[in-house]
């Protein structure tokens, strides 16, 4: 079975992305989608500790410890860029302003339920963040995801096991086998990889899934 | 004459008392204003509450002060990370309370107590293990969990400059949590790394109005560390 590899993920999210959008990408995974924004548009990229306008790594020796991104990453800021106090940086958020929040996960509901912050696990330190304001801040939160886990478990679940981040939140996931529609009607399959049915894919995920009438190949 | 000018940090935080609510500002490092607390830890005083994004990385700063035992409780939204070992082992040992706050309801309710609100709806959390056991409400259509004010004896801040009646202006990431925490202690210590005439500051860029701050202590920048995520 085809599978994409984590970079062709991030390409494919990045083709999502329309000029002029405002968007955040979570730590982890989705900060790759970075690398594949199309050089003709412009795409304002946030950190949710207080930049806008968020350019690519330094060259190695040119670090400034006081100009990085929400991974305490060192970052640098475009021409145009911003700088910004944390409660306007989640007003961007909660208030409606970002239009796009490109998340890890867990796991995702068929109805858009997301669970990326704590495993649950009683001996756990628990750290939540920005996820959970990330979740349900943005006009669109998609997720980008493998569709199982190392155990062959599927991560878009009917019901979240793992402790919620937020209800409902999310629209659409990207993941190495499919991206899927999600939401109140359930999850919709969009696109499907090379070589993979839509029979199989239900029976990979144990899931009942609509399949999109324009369904295309990956 | 009105000058917030102090001339150390130890002086600066001399009246800070065990038992005190404390918000020290950064986010990871950027930020963090490490020589105020490094004088809060010589003051020896301890049973405090700390506000802050984090719960210490490295060594220094927030890390120093949980390593030292001077902390009762921390409010923050993220203590877990590679380098966060000294609160690790606290909280293992039963040694340190947490409470756990999504980032943006940390802001909204450090902003809330600075604005003089009594509470605030948020949808933030909603559903969720962290507002379990809080009041909700349906408004318009959408789900919000009452959150109230975080308000603090002290704040503790970094800035970039500052002038003798408290005037502030940040630098890059590091303002984070700053102009907020500010607004929200009964007295705001901020450390600068220059001191500058009054009007040297663009009115029309003062981030923090001296309103805000009650101490400026200036201290040699010292940014350029580097730092584990």
């Amino acid at each position: 079975m085809y599978r994409l590899t984590r970079d062709q993920m991030a390409a494919r999210v990045a083709r999502d992305i329309p000029e002029g959008a405002y968007v955040n990408l979570g730590i982890g995974l989705p900060t790759k989608v970075a690398n594949y924004l199309p050089q003709e548009r412009e795409i304002f990229l946030q950190s949710e500790n207080g930049l806008l306008g968020m350019g690519p790594a330094p060259t190695p020796g040119e670090e400034d410890w006081e100009l990085i991104n929400a991974g305490k990453q060192p970052v640098t800021l475009l021409a145009g860029g911003s700088f910004f106090h944390h409660a306007d940086s989640f007003a961007m958020m909660r208030g409606g302003h970002l239009d796009i929040c490109v998340l890890g996960a867990f796991q995702v509901s068929v109805r858009g339920d997301l669970a990326n912050w704590h495993t649950g696990e009683p001996d756990a330190i628990p750290a939540v963040g920005g996820a959970m304001d990330l979740a349900i801040g943005a006009k669109q939160t998609f997720v980008m995801m493998e569709l199982l886990t190392k155990q062959g478990e599927s991560k878009l679940v009917e019901t979240c096991t793992y402790p919620l981040t937020g209800l409902g939140c999310v629209s659409r996931i990207y993941t190495d086998l499919a991206v899927f529609d999600v939401g109140p009607d359930g999850a919709r399959v969009i696109e499907i990889v090379d070589g993979l049915s839509i029979e199989a894919l239900r029976k990979l995920t144990g899931l009942k899934l609509a399949a999109s009438d324009e369904m295309q190949p990956a | 004459m009105i000058d917030k000018e102090v001339a150390s940090a130890a002086v600066a935080v001399a009246d800070i008392h065990s038992g005190a609510s404390v918000m020290i500002g950064g986010f990871g490092t950027a930020g963090m204003p490490d020589q105020l607390i490094d004088a809060l830890i010589a003051r020896g005083v301890g049973d405090l509450t700390i506000i802050n994004n984090n719960a210490g990385n490295g060594e220094a700063g927030v890390a120093a002060l949980i390593k030292a035992g001077r902390v009762r409780k921390i409010i923050c939204s993220f203590p877990r990370q590679s380098d966060s070992h000294h609160f690790d082992a606290a909280y293992r040992a039963g040694q340190i309370e947490l409470e756990l706050v999504p980032q943006g309801n940390l802001a909204a309710r450090i902003q809330a107590a600075g604005a003089g609100l009594g509470a605030i709806f948020t949808p933030t959390g909603y559903g969720t293990l962290l507002a379990e056991g809080k009041e909700t409400r349906e408004i318009d259509g959408k789900h919000y969990v009452l959150e109230h004010p975080i308000k603090a004896d002290f704040a503790l801040i970094k800035a970039h400059k500052g002038d003798r009646w408290g005037n502030l202006i940040y630098r890059e990431t590091a303002r984070n949590f700053g102009p907020i925490m500010a607004m929200a202690a009964t007295t705001t210590i901020a450390q600068v790394s220059e001191i500058v005439e009054l009007g040297a500051i663009d009115p029309e860029i003062v981030v923090s109005p001296g309103i805000f701050v009650q101490r400026v202590v200036q201290i040699a920048s010292t940014t350029n560390h580097a730092l584990a995520a």
